[in-house]
């Protein structure tokens, strides 16, 4: 399987953080890369899985259930975004 | 206070279907009307939602194919062993209704107003929709900013706007269509043929001098292709945007 | 508030939070009424492949089999493992994706038979993988005739978008118990979650009391 782009997942992520993401610059625990959220790389699973292109690193997890969502932003050492 | 929070809140809409259009033998257009659009930007998409009367849900997202000038459009291709886009191309008729959370994704966007600097859009099949948005959007806003469209196909046949492409082309005001054909070519075909490759692309793309700004969609595989032969030919990577689709 | 069709049956139905049907929309799955479906799954003959991170593709003659925290670690190469005892079973499987297969044909070692070179008494064990995953059972899931490593589905070898060369296979479990791209289990005597357990999904999963998520 292949991985989409952060783009993809635009919409989950907007309605969690209530913004657009996908041009939040975000630097990843693993390698320090910094990188758009836009250009991350999706696998989509069990729940969704971000990963670093450079280092494969887990950027982030989600899962939705019906009524709720579970966040792991752990692979985020930094997230900018726009005030 | 109220208006503010729930001002940029998204939420699922209902969209009901008011019109569609076959474009290819496995293509298909939906015109929608959605109570609370809040409009769109070219380029963005949606994420829609089907609810079978057994509760059982399926999500997938799709480019937006209209101009934000008109009414929001899906354009959908049918992936045979998908479980969306066959009921989305083959089943819908006007005054269906599913679920619709969206637009979304700020990246992946070109508005006419704001960016002066020439527009070199990369379409692999049906990654050309985003990048319809953007150029009915210039068509619309009466940009007159220097475009160009690659568009790779499998045959004519599968070429998704094929006459709308011929008639933008015709209009004289800065934009030109390229296409490819990677499989076949009718006769007297006087297009080119097979991918796109490093070649093509120096020979058909804006040189890297004039800075402009690029949109590739498609495929991964021909997304990655496109962009790396791009990058070889001097164009900077952070003018590069890309969106690839997969699955069903 | 109108009248709207569509918020009643909302109103009605408790198990979606919006819930306008989509007319004619029946989706991948179908149900079955043969007892051999999960609550809340749907009937496939598809094989979806779900990943949480690239695919692995290791050599076999880099490939090891480990298993941790016995009285010694007990490894077993490519070669080595396929010198066990292997046994053909035929299972339902239930993605929590909502999709289940039914009679599906694999050829693995049994976990009791890797156990057997292993001197423990731990209660629960983490699988670990190639590319970092992992899964959380207790043992007592693992034996018994329980689990596999499988290294072949429908006859051949299986492949690596289906987690080959070798998968954990436990199919009474939701199937992200059941690793991909398994490289050993690490036996322990706590419970420690694994990968989707620490964020959201159950601890033990047992598709026939549709344990999806914490609390369920």
């Amino acid at each position: 399987m292949t991985h989409l782009d952060g783009n993809a997942i635009a919409g989950v992520l907007e309605q969690l953080f209530g913004r657009d993401l996908t041009l939040a610059s975000s630097r990843c625990t693993g390698c320090g890369a910094m990188r758009e959220v836009a250009d991350i790389h999706v696998y989509r699973s069990a729940g969704i899985v971000a990963r670093c292109p450079d280092c494969d690193t887990v950027l982030f997890r989600i899962v939705e259930a019906r009524d709720r969502m579970w966040l792991d932003f752990r692979g985020f050492s930094s997230l900018q975004v726009r005030s | 206070m109220a208006g503010t929070a729930l001002l940029g809140r998204l939420t699922w809409l209902v969209a009901e279907v008011t019109e569609t259009v076959t474009e290819t033998p496995r293509v298909r257009t939906l015109i929608l009307d959605v109570d609370g659009w809040p409009g769109h930007r070219a380029g963005q998409h949606v994420d829609v939602r089907l609810t079978a009367e057994d509760g059982y849900q399926a999500e997938r997202s799709y480019s937006l194919a209209s101009a934000p000038e008109d009414p929001p459009a899906l354009t959908v291709e049918r992936l045979d062993d998908g479980e969306v886009s066959p009921y989305l191309v083959d089943e819908v008729v006007p005054g269906d209704r599913f679920e619709l959370r969206g637009p979304v994704g700020g990246y992946f966007v070109w508005d006419a107003d704001a960016l002066p600097e020439p527009l070199l859009l990369v379409a692999g099949g049906s990654g050309v929709v985003p990048l319809m948005a953007m150029l009915r959007h210039r068509a619309a806003a009466g940009s007159t900013v220097p475009a160009k469209l690659l568009y790779s196909s499998r045959t004519y046949e599968e070429v998704i706007y094929r006459e709308e492409l011929e008639r933008l082309d015709g209009r004289g005001d800065g934009l030109e269509i390229v296409h490819t054909l990677t499989r076949a070519q009718p006769p007297g075909w006087t297009g080119h043929a097979g991918r796109v490759d490093v070649d093509l692309l120096r020979e058909v793309s804006f040189p890297a001098r004039r800075a402009p700004r690029v949109f590739v969609c498609g495929p991964t595989s021909f997304v990655e292709a496109v962009a790396e032969g791009l990058v070889s030919l001097g164009h900077r990577p952070g003018r590069i945007r890309t969106e690839r689709f997969g699955g069903t | 508030m109108p009248f709207d069709p569509a918020f009643r049956f909302n109103a009605a139905c408790k198990t979606h939070t919006v819930g306008i049907i989509s007319r004619g929309f029946r989706g991948r799955g179908r149900g079955d009424d043969s007892g051999r479906l999960p609550p809340g799954q749907y009937a496939t003959d598809d094989f979806p492949v779900l990943s949480a991170g690239p695919t692995p593709h290791t050599p076999l003659d880099e490939w090891t089999f480990t298993i941790e925290g016995g009285a010694e670690p007990v490894r077993w190469t490519w070669d080595e493992f396929r010198t066990l005892p292997t046994e053909t079973v035929t299972k339902d499987i239930h993605c929590v994706t909502k999709w289940s297969k039914f009679d599906t044909d694999w050829e693995g070692v049994s976990v009791d038979a890797l156990l057997e070179s292993v001197d423990h008494d731990r209660a629960y064990a983490v699988a670990f993988c190639d590319g970092g995953y992992t899964t959380n059972l207790p043992v007592e899931d693992l034996t018994g005739g329980k689990a596999w490593v499988a290294f072949a589905y429908d006859g051949e070898p299986l492949e690596p978008e289906h987690g080959g060369p070798a998968r954990l296979l436990v199919p009474h479990l939701y199937f992200w118990k059941s690793a991909k791209w398994v490289r050993g289990l690490s036996l322990r005597d706590e419970d420690e979650p694994g990968f989707w357990e620490t964020n959201g999904y159950h601890n033990y999963g047992d598709p026939w009391r549709e344990q999806r998520y914490w609390g369920d």
